[in-house]
């Protein structure tokens, strides 16, 4: 049946199988992905370069804020507009010894600051479902790939949602593993106590055959944990019967009140619908409750501008990227230098992040969000200890439209309100797609599990998946 | 009049082999910024991991000086921006160091004085303090600037080097007590076998604050900050120097200003560094590239169970073991390797005042003019103890030995063969004295006389003139006893 | 008001960023905004709490064997110095090139 497909519309373990099975070859495999990219880039916009390689192998997207040897590497900032890393992540080490190859870089927010990848410095990506609506960001450009098949799949990172949000706005599988499991190194720091790597694809499988891939213990990042790596793949084969998921009340019962945006309607209905999917396919779903949920965002927007203000202090201008040259004394070239090359979302988050860590404010904003921190983290702690996952929406609402929430950056905070507590507590995320809003634009369903086991996220989500039909809709370009 | 409260901060750097995040050497001399890379350069995407040779030798410093290892320890960033800083932060450690609460015992010399305003002075009764050290701490050093016209170059080579951090209490009272805790630290330092300490190559550094107060009075005075001193030496002399400044200034009825000065060698003064646009606000907060170390009490004692022997034991022990004077041992034990050379000396042969005194005075002198260390000056302590040896059994005269020793260095022949060559054995032979004793009672018949007649000074002349006669080869205790076998016969 | 535009002003230079007036307005606005979110914090009751100096060092996160992660002193090998200064604006003689530092 896959064959009646292009290649580019197969997922990468179909194209695999037919490898293995010497029905298509990588050079047929390149050429269909090629004639895709031609027909449908110039309405995605999913990529901030694409790569001439020399090397063949099977090709990949990945985010312009993983490091690539002799690559140009720009995290869609102009002040990195000309960075060529020395030396390649270690995921990219990892991928590369598994025969693939580096097809482009994905479009992103700038240093993956943002939900819509309107904030990039080359030019905002499209939602391949309709072009007027973003693809969800920072990894939006990624997530547009994959879903356009552009890409067979694709790395993202994920800092408060930056895979799921997109994954989800795009109808496609995003992953953030849990903290520690895929190396950082190499990955352009946004916020370093909560990114991760993950990867974007077409289903659970190769989400799972990818991960199985980039995980694992890296000596060159200390908070790289050394712990076996499970076999993904295999843990898809058990069924979900007796598993015990946990629905968050908290999660729903957002109801526009004040800033908060409500739950969208259709989403709601999308997610109720998933759960009693999986009610029938035998776990046994019961309410718990995450009582910190509500301080998430506000924690979430402390420690991740203030870990941003210092990863972004390098860029200055001394040794990479852009430099402004008028300046004739050190301290007027650091400020015009980055007046230049931040775009307005950096510099706000830079600004923010600068002063809860500045003297005087210390104490009253970073120290007490770490404290709250640590709330979040128990509350999910105490769930998993009855609980073997979590069910809720992985955003609030679709796809929203291009300049909806450019100039309400809080607005647009908001917006990664229910992927934001899996960052804070480290703990491993998926978004599956579970539906399709009357305008047309997919929705995500987000599992979260306990810490270190993907495993029964990749068994709910497959499960989940293999009962329905929404991973196998296409948009129409 | 006034009292001198002095705090000093130090900073060593720590001889591992690489630097304290990334695998480049820890060294220098080479081109600039080839001892880097995407760590230490602070490439984006790069990581942070903890050298553990850092690590134990910073453990090995705080235990050395009596601090409290904290169970739990951590780094975080001190952030601010400056070219020689690759990431504009800078991985150090702020509310959880490494260890706290030591404290290095000093002697205070009784004859040292203690100088306040130039005019009064008073001796020290006490013989010994402990000054307490607040915090020691890890850190990664920045690189190098080098000013030329218009532009600043910089060299990453630095950056990234392992950094202790040792700080007092604000109780050291005198610029004496601030020479001694530097020169015993660095000691203590160098017996850890974890810095270089040498401070005119940067790989030991120190910065002071002093104020000066009223006897009696609690509060601490408004203090300065003293930083560019190159030697110890210096940073005596700039601590006097301020005392006396700051006392003129409260004489005056003045009030001192916070601010950091700097030494100017040159012109034996401090200048004001030009103050800074804005206060320093460095953000410190956790560094999330390293989780935390735990560390357990069995990890802390087998660290302590493996110090080496530190200064102050080594000293006791060579008073109680070897009989040696508080004054031969505080010269032997200023470098640990030779105290150990001593050591191995008396082993072979164990006369301790001898070869004490031979360590202290020729060998001491030719380690200076060569500007070398004892182990590579090349001479073993057997052919020491030989030489030693020779002198002792009075084969060959003081004077001849040291000849021996410099022609030893010189030459690599051995000691045998130089003295032989020298033809420098003493005569002990009384037939072959008697001849030149007599010749010495002919022609000095004028001091014989004097001799005779009660002038006992004139012996001493006439043996001078055995010596002269036998080329200095006479053992001059025999020469002397046949003169006077001689005269008494006469 | 939480945060005024002097403030904004001042964090900015501590953090080297310069802005016009423009972005000066611009900014202050959304950051009182965001900031008048954040203060929903001064709510939860975190009396008994210790910060969490570093998500891989609570107790929950189950790693007991983790922590105290040290490398061993062996030597790797450094760029060469073109490499080092290939990404860099300005160099001159193998160092890279800032203009003057005013002490």
């Amino acid at each position: 049946m896959p064959a009646e497909k292009p290649l580019y519309a197969l997922t990468g373990l179909e194209l695999l199988g037919l490898i293995k099975q010497k029905k298509t070859g990588i050079a047929d495999i390149l050429e269909s992905q090629s004639l895709r990219t031609k027909a449908v880039e110039e309405k995605v916009k999913a990529f901030a370069r694409f790569t001439d390689n020399t090397a063949s192998g099977i090709p990949i997207a990945v985010k312009d804020n993983i490091c690539i040897q002799g690559q140009p590497t720009t995290c869609a900032s102009k002040i990195l507009e000309n960075f060529i890393p020395p030396y390649d992540a270690t995921v990219i080490q990892r991928l590369k010894k598994a025969g693939f190859i580096i097809q482009g870089q994905t479009n992103m927010d700038e240093f993956a600051f943002g939900s819509s990848c309107e904030n990039s410095a080359f030019f905002p990506t499209r939602n391949p479902w309709n072009p007027d609506c973003v693809p969800g960001g920072s990894s939006g450009g990624s997530a547009a790939a994959v879903a356009a098949d552009e890409a067979i799949w694709a790395l993202g990172s994920d800092t408060g949602g930056s895979i799921r949000q997109p994954a989800s706005f795009c109808g496609v599988v995003g992953l953030k593993p849990t903290y520690g499991r895929v190396s950082r190194y190499g990955l352009i720091a946004f916020a370093s106590s909560l990114d991760q790597i993950g990867p974007l694809t077409k289903d659970v499988r190769d989400s799972a055959y990818l991960t199985n891939i980039i995980s694992g213990y890296d000596p060159n990042d200390s908070t790289s944990l050394n712990l076996p790596v499970g076999d993904y793949l295999k843990s898809l084969e058990k069924d979900i019967k007796g598993i015990k998921i946990g629905v968050p009340k908290e999660y729903f019962s957002l109801s526009g009140d004040g800033e908060l945006e409500g739950l969208d309607r259709e989403v709601k209905e999308a997610v109720r619908e998933a759960i009693a999917q999986l009610r029938k396919l035998g776990a046994e779903v019961s309410e718990v409750s995450l009582p910190h949920t509500e301080y998430a965002v506000a924690v979430y927007y402390i420690v991740a501008t203030a870990e941003a203000s210092s990863n972004l202090a390098r860029f200055d201008g001394v040794q990479y990227g852009l430099r402004v040259r008028s300046a004739d004394n050190l301290i007027a070239m650091y400020k015009k230098t980055r007046q230049a090359g931040f775009g307005p979302e950096a510099k706000r988050r830079i600004i923010l992040g600068t002063y809860v860590l500045s003297h005087g404010y210390y104490e009253a904003y970073y120290v007490r969000a770490l404290k709250v921190r640590a709330l979040i983290a128990r509350d999910f702690t105490e769930v998993f200890k009855e609980y073997d996952c979590i069910v809720t929406p992985t955003s609030p609402t679709t796809a929203f439209r291009l300049g909806e929430k450019l100039e309400n950056p809080l607005a647009m905070y908001l917006s990664d309100v229910y992927t934001i507590s899996a960052n804070l507590a480290g703990v491993p995320a998926i978004s599956v797609p579970c539906g399709s809003s009357k305008a047309g634009l997919p929705i995500g369903l987000q599992i979260t599990a306990k810490a270190f086991d993907e495993e029964m996220l990749f068994r709910v989500a497959y499960n989940y998946e293999q009962a329905t039909l929404w991973h196998k809709m296409k948009p129409n370009l | 009049m006034y009292e001198t409260v002095i705090g000093l901060e130090v900073h060593v750097q720590l001889k591992t082999r690489t630097k304290a995040f990334c695998g480049c050497l820890n060294e220098f001399g080479s081109g600039a910024n080839t001892r880097t890379c995407p760590v230490c350069l602070g490439f984006p995407g790069s990581l942070p991991v903890l050298n553990e040779m850092a690590f134990e030798h910073g453990m090995k410093v705080a235990l050395a000086l009596n601090c409290q290892i904290q169970n739990f320890t951590k780094f975080d960033r001190k952030n601010y921006f400056y070219p020689d800083l690759p990431k504009n932060y800078q991985i150090s450690q702020y509310d959880l160091p490494l260890a706290l609460d030591g404290g290095l015992k000093i002697k205070i010399n009784p004859s040292a004085t203690l100088r306040i305003d130039g005019e009064r002075s008073r001796t020290i009764k006490d013989k010994e303090k402990t000054i307490p050290v607040k915090r020691v701490h890890l850190e990664e050093d920045a690189g190098k600037l080098i000013h030329e016209g218009q532009d600043s170059l910089v060299d990453y080579n630095r950056a990234g080097v392992p950094l202790l951090e040792i700080v007092t209490e604000p109780m050291i009272n005198s610029p004496d007590e601030a020479y001694e805790y530097l020169s015993e630290l660095k000691a203590i330092l160098k017996y850890l076998e974890v810095s270089d300490c040498d401070m005119e190559k940067g790989s030991l550094r120190c910065d002071a604050n002093i104020s000066l107060r009223l006897p009696g009075e609690k509060k601490l005075g408004t203090k300065t900050e003293l930083k560019n001193m190159n030697s110890f030496k210096a940073v005596r002399e700039a601590l006097h120097y301020e005392i006396k400044r700051q006392a003129g200034i409260l004489e005056s009825g003045q009030r001192i200003i916070q601010e950091t000065l700097l030494w100017d060698e040159a012109l034996s003064r401090t200048v004001a560094m030009r103050s800074k646009e804005e206060a320093m606000d460095y953000r410190y907060f956790p560094e999330p590239d390293l989780p935390g170390f735990v560390l357990s009490e069995e990890k802390i004692r087998a660290v302590k169970d493996n110090l080496p022997e530190l200064p102050q034991a080594l000293k006791q022990r060579f008073i109680r073991d070897y009989g040696l004077s508080d004054y031969d041992v505080e010269i032997l034990a200023q470098e640990k390797q030779v105290a150990d050379y001593f050591e191995a000396c008396f082993k072979v042969y164990p006369r301790a005042k001898s070869i004490s005194n031979w360590l202290i005075g020729p060998i001491s002198y030719e380690l200076n003019s060569r500007n070398l260390d004892i182990q590579s000056l090349g001479l073993k302590p057997p052919e020491l103890t030989a030489l030693i040896s020779f002198v002792d059994q009075e084969k060959i005269s003081n004077l001849s030995a040291k000849e021996v020793l410099t022609e030893r260095l010189n030459s690599k022949n051995t000691i045998e063969e130089i003295i032989k060559e020298k033809d420098l054995l003493q005569i002990r032979d009384s037939g072959e004295l008697s001849a030149i004793i007599d010749a010495v009672l002919g022609a000095n018949q004028k001091s014989v006389q004097d001799y005779l007649s009660g002038k006992t000074g004139a012996m001493m002349f006439l043996v001078g003139q055995a010596m002269r006669q036998s080329k200095g080869k006479a053992n001059p205790k025999i020469a002397q006893e046949m003169l006077k076998e001689r005269l008494k016969n006469a | 008001m939480i945060i005024s535009k002097d403030d904004v002003q001042k964090v900015a230079n501590l953090a080297r960023i310069e802005l016009n007036q423009e972005e000066l307005n611009l900014f202050s606005g959304q950051l009182e905004s965001v900031l008048e979110f954040i203060e929903k914090l001064k709510k939860a009751d975190v009396s008994s709490i210790q910060p969490m100096s570093h998500i891989l060092d609570i107790q929950w996160f189950d790693c007991a064997h983790h922590g105290n992660v040290l490398r061993a002193d062996v030597l790797r090998e450094s760029l060469p110095n073109a490499l080092a200064l290939k990404n860099a604006p300005e160099s001159l003689k193998g160092h890279f090139r800032v203009p003057k530092v005013i002490e």
